[in-house]
């Protein structure tokens, strides 16, 4: 069968190819592997549209200036390359609420919605707060034995854990 | 070597992207970007991200660790501390079990199909960031300073070669891998 249209691969095969890529990372671009910047840079194009170029003065615009860079387009092609893997095995297709979700708590695309977007509000203020997330924390600075990721990561895991099993029941 | 590479700037866009597509691909490709994967990693019943997130690491460190012996690549470290690294890390770690995808993996998320995480997640985590640069004056006067580490790598901190560090440490995550095989997962 061809592997591209495998719907999963092992895990240890792609934390391999991730770990490869990332060598690529600091070869060629002296970068490491890292998402939530680019997240910050497009909130602050956002505001720069709606509220004018002041917001660039502030002192979080400044270090971080609301451009497009290598992460942000790096952002953009996880898009692309998580699109082509699904559209190859065939598991594209839209979804409101996912499984686990939607049997605990019932199939609503809106309370699934609200329980994202509050999630997705701690995270992003979680991940500059602690200057990286699960990829610039959790495997670009492990793989570096940056003592903050390492420990980044466990608290990154330790929250999760807590809070998912309040969530599900299991506290 | 590679000077001129790194400081195109339109390469480096390209890169970029191209880099992004395989990340995505392989992100896609190995379960993480289903929600529930994810929240049955963070309920301790299934290690898909923890298999995955360890197999990178084991591989990265050792590449990036050799090629750095050859004077190829530069680390990028930060030095943490306690009011960033662990306040921070909570903070994300709540918003992760809330979520059930992270920054990278809701991006693959919105490629494969998943509203939620287009219409929820991606607002929330833009929003998130924003909220946290409007803090970021008063948060850096008080608290992302204080607790500072002693270092910013294991090694650096241990005063000792790397290799001492990542031999164990490979050896350990290895060891961790086959322990979670044995034991069914």
């Amino acid at each position: 069968m061809n592997p591209l249209a495998a719907v999963t691969w092992s895990p240890y095969v792609v934390g391999i190819g991730i770990g490869i890529l990332s060598w690529l990372t600091f070869l060629l671009s002296n970068r490491p592997l890292g998402c939530s910047t680019a997240f910050f840079r497009t909130f602050g194009m956002i505001e720069c549209r709606i509220r004018g170029d002041a917001v660039r003065e502030r002192p979080y615009y400044r270090l971080f200036p609301p451009t497009i860079d290598w992460q942000w387009m790096l952002v953009a092609g996880v898009i692309i390359g998580a699109f082509l893997s699904a559209a190859l095995s065939g598991t594209f297709f839209p979804e409101w609420v996912p499984d686990r979700f939607g049997d605990a708590f019932g199939y609503r695309p809106g309370l699934r919605i609200l329980v994202a977007f509050i999630g997705g509000l701690l995270m992003g203020l979680g991940a500059r707060w602690a200057g990286g997330c699960t990829s610039g924390h959790g495997i670009s600075g492990s793989l570096q034995l940056s003592l903050a990721s390492w420990i980044a990561a466990i608290c990154f895991f330790a929250g999760g854990i807590v809070t998912a099993a309040a969530i599900y029941g299991g506290l | 070597m590679f000077e001129r590479l790194r400081a195109h700037e339109r390469a480096q866009l390209a890169l970029g992207l191209l880099m992004g597509i395989v990340f995505g691909f392989l992100l896609q490709k190995g379960g993480v970007t289903r929600y529930d994967v994810i929240i049955g990693q963070l309920l301790l019943a299934d290690f898909t991200v923890l298999q995955l997130m360890l197999s990178a690491v084991v591989t990265g460190m050792i590449g990036i660790y050799l090629m750095k012996r050859f004077g190829l690549v530069a680390l990028h470290t930060r030095r943490g501390s306690v009011g960033s690294t662990i306040i921070g890390g909570l903070i994300f770690g709540a918003g992760f079990g809330i979520l059930g995808y992270c920054p990278g993996t809701v991006a693959g998320a919105v490629g494969q199909g998943s509203l939620d995480a287009l219409v929820g997640g991606v607002p929330g985590i833009l929003i998130g960031t924003g909220a946290f640069a409007a803090l970021y004056p008063l948060l850096d006067r008080h608290i992302l300073n204080r607790g500072k580490f002693p270092g910013d790598t294991i090694p650096e901190i241990l005063g000792v070669n790397p290799w001492v560090v990542i031999l164990p440490a490979a050896a350990g995550i290895v060891a961790l891998l086959w322990l979670l095989h044995w034991m069914g997962f």
